[in-house]
């Protein structure tokens, strides 16, 4: 079985993102960026069914500028066995992305499709959700565990109360959840391997898919700032506090 | 112009989440129909029946929808949507899971996790772990949105009498199969609805030091969450998490203790109406977006805490 895993280049989580002094868009210039930390998940999670037997070859796919080359080396030297870069400088949003990742599964056949369940910069939590729709697949998202079995497979889920869990038939797209595993870290001698795996590049329209936006950015704004709080010496003056200032106990 | 939002369910009532999702669909011009879409579900058809502004509510029964499966019900939802302008769901993890399902089938965008309705195609939603607010306009015939829950004030449970029209179910898609859940099981409040949390962090070093935290939460009637940290650590099951890819929080009390204060944290609890922050670290985050903040060692500070609290 071929596994498909979708690699975002996105805000390293450590920064904070601000507004440009305009509100045109989020300021990124001179802004650390790493593989969205999910979609590290995702990638470990793949190789991990490789290393156990239940997978074959590892495809890394990201849309994106050049720069995403980066991203999918990096998934490369964790394990990943060649990548594909759909290459624009526009702005793709989840819905084009999915279109996109839908053409390369028609092309690339994988038995399963691993992403990260949201990126970290815009929080939309929907391209794998969109390309198991758009495929017709069966979706198993915000995956903790994933077991293969033969032709399916059952897939727990982090859900509101607890756990979840479904079978699924395949091919089938998971995304996956904080707990599903903790990525490894990248060995030298990897990065220079992975230098040397083949890395193919694409356009959309190659694929045939349009990626015009379907949603307008209006402007962007930093959130209303929590005004300044105050230190309290010791345990009674936080409860008097909380009774007689706050009034929420 | 009108407005279909889907119910979450249990089968056998309806979740609250379903109220923040049409105090959010109310917002927008037009009238507003529920689905329930479920199995045995006539019970939660007739008290989404009862709750105000709603103009019709959907019914929809299958043994295939019994779990909410995404895989049956995006079909029902994408062909009932014709008839609609704005499909909402609460953002929760089962509306997360269908919504984008639903858009693709419809080949429109989603807006996800919304926080304000600006007009018909326009919406304010968080991005960037909630340090950036995005104003965005759909540019699509049907608006396909996920609705904080905690940016909406539920609208009343009961006092309205819409009529309940049942749909034709579709088939099983035959793509998934529920298997069982374990719910986390508590006699404390569920933390989406809790006026009160307390939440510990990695400063509580251990599953069994949060009984800690517990007697805290026990003596003022809250949930209790916790950060990513003391959920990775094992301390306490992952559906306690608050922050930026957990839950998203805004009690009218939020004490966080030994929790340093991460933006991923940030994010999940920074709309609280008050924030009380315990943490030995001075210089830690939290004090930031804390109103009350108190630099203390939490083994000592929160057991005096349970004991002030007594007089």
């Amino acid at each position: 079985m071929k596994i498909l895993v979708a690699v975002k280049r996105a805000i390293d989580y450590n920064v904070k993102a601000r507004p440009k002094s305009d509100g045109s868009g989020v300021d990124l210039a001179n802004v650390k960026m790493s593989m969205n930390p999910f979609d590290e998940i995702a990638v470990e999670e793949a190789i991990r069914l490789q290393e156990a037997g239940k997978a074959g070859e590892i495809v890394a796919v990201s849309v994106g500028p050049a720069a995403c080359q980066e991203t999918l080396r990096t998934a490369m030297a964790m394990g990943a066995d060649r990548g594909i870069l759909v290459q624009t400088d526009d702005e793709v949003q989840p819905l084009a992305v999915a279109k996109l990742l839908k053409a390369l599964v028609e092309k690339e056949q994988p038995g399963m499709v691993i992403l990260g369940k949201q990126a970290i910069d815009d929080d939309s939590n929907q391209t794998g959700q969109m390309l198991a729709g758009l495929l017709g697949w069966g979706q198993g998202t915000f995956a903790a565990k994933v077991d293969v079995a033969d032709g399916t497979v059952a897939v727990k889920r982090e859900v509101d109360g607890g756990i979840q869990t479904l079978t699924l038939k395949m091919p089938v797209v998971v995304t996956a959840d904080l707990r599903l595993n903790e990525p490894r870290y990248v060995k030298l001698p990897n990065i220079m391997k992975a230098k040397k795996k083949p890395l193919d590049t694409v356009s959309p329209a190659d694929l045939g898919v349009d990626i015009a936006p379907r949603i307008k950015l209006v402007k962007v704004a930093e959130p209303p700032a929590r005004a300044g709080g105050v230190k309290v010496a010791d345990v009674n003056e936080l409860v008097a506090k909380l009774r007689n200032e706050a009034k929420v106990i | 112009m009108t407005s279909l939002v889907i119910a979450e369910h249990n089968n056998q009532s309806l979740n609250v989440a379903t109220l923040n999702a049409v105090a959010a669909a109310t917002k927008i011009p037009g009238d507003v129909h529920v689905l329930v879409a479920g199995h045995g579900c006539g019970a939660v058809a007739a008290a989404a029946a009862q709750i105000p502004g709603v103009a019709k509510v959907l019914a929809a029964d299958a043994p295939h929808y019994a779990h909410a499966l995404a895989e049956n019900l995006a079909p029902l939802v994408a062909g009932l949507a014709g008839g609609y302008s704005h499909l909402l769901v609460a953002a929760t993890t089962s509306g997360k899971n269908v919504m984008p399902r639903i858009a693709a089938l419809l080949d429109v965008a989603q807006l996800s996790d919304i926080i304000e309705v600006l007009g018909e195609d326009t919406f304010v939603r968080p991005i960037y772990a909630g340090n950036v607010l995005a104003t965005v306009q759909s540019l699509d015939k049907v608006k396909a949105i996920t609705v904080r829950t905690t940016a909406f004030d539920p609208v009343a449970a009961t006092g309205g009498s819409a009529a309940v029209e049942n749909v034709a179910a579709g088939p099983d898609a035959g793509l998934s199969q529920f298997v069982g859940e374990e719910l986390t099981k508590s006699s404390r409040p569920e933390l989406a609805a809790a006026n009160i949390i307390v939440s510990g962090g990695r400063g509580v070093g251990s599953a069994e030091n949060f009984k800690i935290i517990e007697a805290l939460a026990d003596k003022l009637g809250a949930a209790v969450g916790a950060s990513r940290a003391a959920v990775d650590a094992g301390y306490v099951p992952n559906d306690y998490q608050v922050g930026q890819t957990g839950k998203v929080v805004a009690p009218q009390l939020y004490v966080a203790v030994g929790i340093s204060g991460a933006i991923q944290h940030l994010a999940g609890m920074k709309d609280s109406k008050v924030i009380v922050a315990i943490n030995k670290d001075e210089e830690a985050p939290i004090f930031q977006v804390a109103d009350y903040g108190l630099v203390g060692d939490l083994f000592k500070e929160v057991p005096a805490l349970v004991e002030a609290l007594d007089k």
